[in-house]
């Protein structure tokens, strides 16, 4: 199973609320995915422009001084905010790429969660509630965010095969379905020289989008080819530093419902993960159609990324 | 009137106490508030009682239903009125997928749009779409009567029996083999008679009748691409 929530504000007013509400649809979704759940939160930009999110299961001796170490190593300075398992570094955008080198040299066994401007990735295994409580996540901020409630069907119940995937910087992708050419794919992504960490059929639909992204595609490019090149079952959620958007398989058998009020754009698994939305009674409630790329986005100007959806 | 706060008082609950109503009950009046899109709201029903639910609803409402009436004041999820029997079940907003699968009878009225595989594997049911239905709906329909005023989705009536399907809008394209009908007169009284206890404004003259072409019900190796 697994279940997909997603939430973008129109009213400002909201985002002080945004984690509080994402909570509470999270939690809704366990008894759809009780293994680990995850979530991807696009707040605020760092102030030092960029920021990695990651994760260590020792986090105490792996996150006592990695700022410091890892502004020295790169040469600039490195904000460290740890939050339970997980850490967020900030630093100058240009130093992104150089710094994901550096931490696999002096933290091999930190992984990296995500990397951007706004957002972070949190995932842990465990019962929704309490990988929100965790982390805080009702006390987050934001402009919008997903999570992703996880029944496992095609990989390990791990931290890494939980979702969101970070897919390229300040993407990311949740999933509820099951790929079914995820290892052939794999293999064939692997000798295009993409890094895929785990078995997970997700990762590699993850690994799939950032592939065709280096190569020049559009995100909504990306998302209309995987109709034709990944089989399987999927409702994809995928967020953007300004929005986000859906596909569903042309099967459509996974479920997925929207909701839209002047104030925000919510997905849910199930009507029930949006009962406790403000105006929700009045809202335009419908079914995202198969094979149909949507988008919503907070830019007037969309990125190329976003204009070919 | 019973008033019954699904929230308050729990789905089993609420279902062990309208099973427990006998075909001669005098409470034959329910209302279900908060239901919130809960799952398997009102499932397994079997006396003359009618149950109004204020608000949506999740998996399977109404399913298996035998005798009663069951109004969804809101939109209802996947499966509503799955493998219903008899009574009656009217949706006022939009169905998701697979409603009224494999019913083998009663009615079922949706006065929005239902999404995929509407009447998917139907045994007798008799279903009435007042808006547009999705892929794959009547997929390997076997009796009773689909009518959808709106248009259908890829795939109408793919590997159908016989299943009456009528469409008053668009089809997006027939599955394999189901073709269109000729409308005879006793359809014309079928859909008349359907028509009005759905509420629904059309005329039975409007509308296109599909159905089996029957090619595929003895195996043919010159058909073999198709099933």
């Amino acid at each position: 199973m697994c279940g997909i929530v997603g939430l973008f504000l129109k009213d400002k007013s909201l985002e002080p609320k945004l984690g509080e509400m994402l909570t509470d649809m999270l939690v809704t979704m366990t008894d759809r995915g009780p293994d680990s759940a995850g979530i991807a939160i696009y707040g605020n930009g760092s102030d030092e422009g960029a920021k990695i999110t990651v994760q260590s299961d020792n986090a105490d001796q792996d996150f006592a001084s990695i700022g410091d170490e890892l502004g020295h190593a790169i040469g600039a300075n490195v904000k460290a905010e740890r939050n339970d398992t997980h850490a967020v570094l900030s630093m100058p955008a240009d130093k992104i790429a150089h710094a994901r080198e550096i931490l696999s040299e002096i933290r091999p066994n930190v992984r990296v969660m995500s990397a951007g401007s706004s957002l972070e990735i949190y995932k842990e295994v465990g019962l929704p509630k309490d990988v929100a409580a965790r982390f805080h996540v009702e006390k987050m901020s934001g402009t919008h965010g997903i999570g992703h409630t996880r029944m496992a069907t095609e990989s390990a119940v791990t931290t890494m095969g939980a979702h969101p995937f970070n897919t390229g910087s300040d993407q990311c992708l949740v999933h509820n379905g099951s790929l079914s050419n995820h290892n052939s794919l794999r293999r064939k992504l692997r000798r295009n020289g993409i890094l895929i960490q785990t078995e997970n059929d997700t990762e590699v639909g993850a690994a799939y989008l950032t592939w065709k992204m280096q190569n020049g595609a559009t995100l909504g490019e990306a998302l209309e080819s995987s109709l034709d090149d990944l089989d399987g079952f999927f409702t994809f959620v995928v967020g953007t530093k300004d929005g986000f958007g859906v596909v569903r398989d042309p099967i459509a058998c996974k479920p997925a419902v929207m909701a839209e009020t002047d104030q925000y754009v919510a997905f849910g698994s199930e009507y029930r993960a949006l009962v406790n939305l403000p105006g929700i009674e009045t809202a335009r409630v419908w079914e995202p159609e198969p094979a149909t790329v949507y988008f919503w986005s907070h830019s007037d100007d969309p990125t190329k990324i976003e204009k070919a959806a | 009137m019973q008033t019954i706060d699904l929230e308050a008082n729990g789905l089993r609950a609420l279902n062990e106490q309208l099973h427990a109503q006998a075909a001669d009950t005098n409470q034959t009046a329910w209302e279900i508030v908060n239901a919130r899109g809960s799952h398997a709201i009102a499932v397994g029903l079997d006396a003359p009682i009618e149950v109004t639910v204020k608000g949506s609803t999740g998996y399977y409402c109404g399913g298996m239903n035998k005798q009663a009436t069951i109004n969804v004041h809101g939109s209802a999820g996947p499966g509503v009125g799955e493998n219903m029997m008899s009574g009656t079940i009217v949706v006022d907003g939009d169905a998701s997928q697979y409603a009224g699968a494999t019913g083998h009878g009663g009615l079922l009225v949706i006065k929005g749009n239902a999404s995929s595989r509407c009447g998917i594997s139907m045994k007798g049911i008799d279903i009435v779409v007042h808006g547009n239905i999705g892929h794959m709906s009547a997929f390997m329909a076997q009796s009773g009567n689909l009518v959808v005023l709106g248009d259908a989705g890829d795939a109408l009536g793919d590997s159908c029996y016989e299943a009456r399907l009528f469409v008053r809008g668009k089809v997006k394209s027939l599955g394999a083999d189901c073709e269109e009908k000729e409308m005879r007169p006793e359809h014309i009284e079928i859909l008349k008679d359907l028509l009005e206890r759905a509420g629904a404004d059309a005329k039975p003259e409007e509308f296109t009748r599909y159905g089996s072409a029957r090619n595929l019900y003895n195996f043919d190796v010159d058909n073999a691409s198709a099933y």
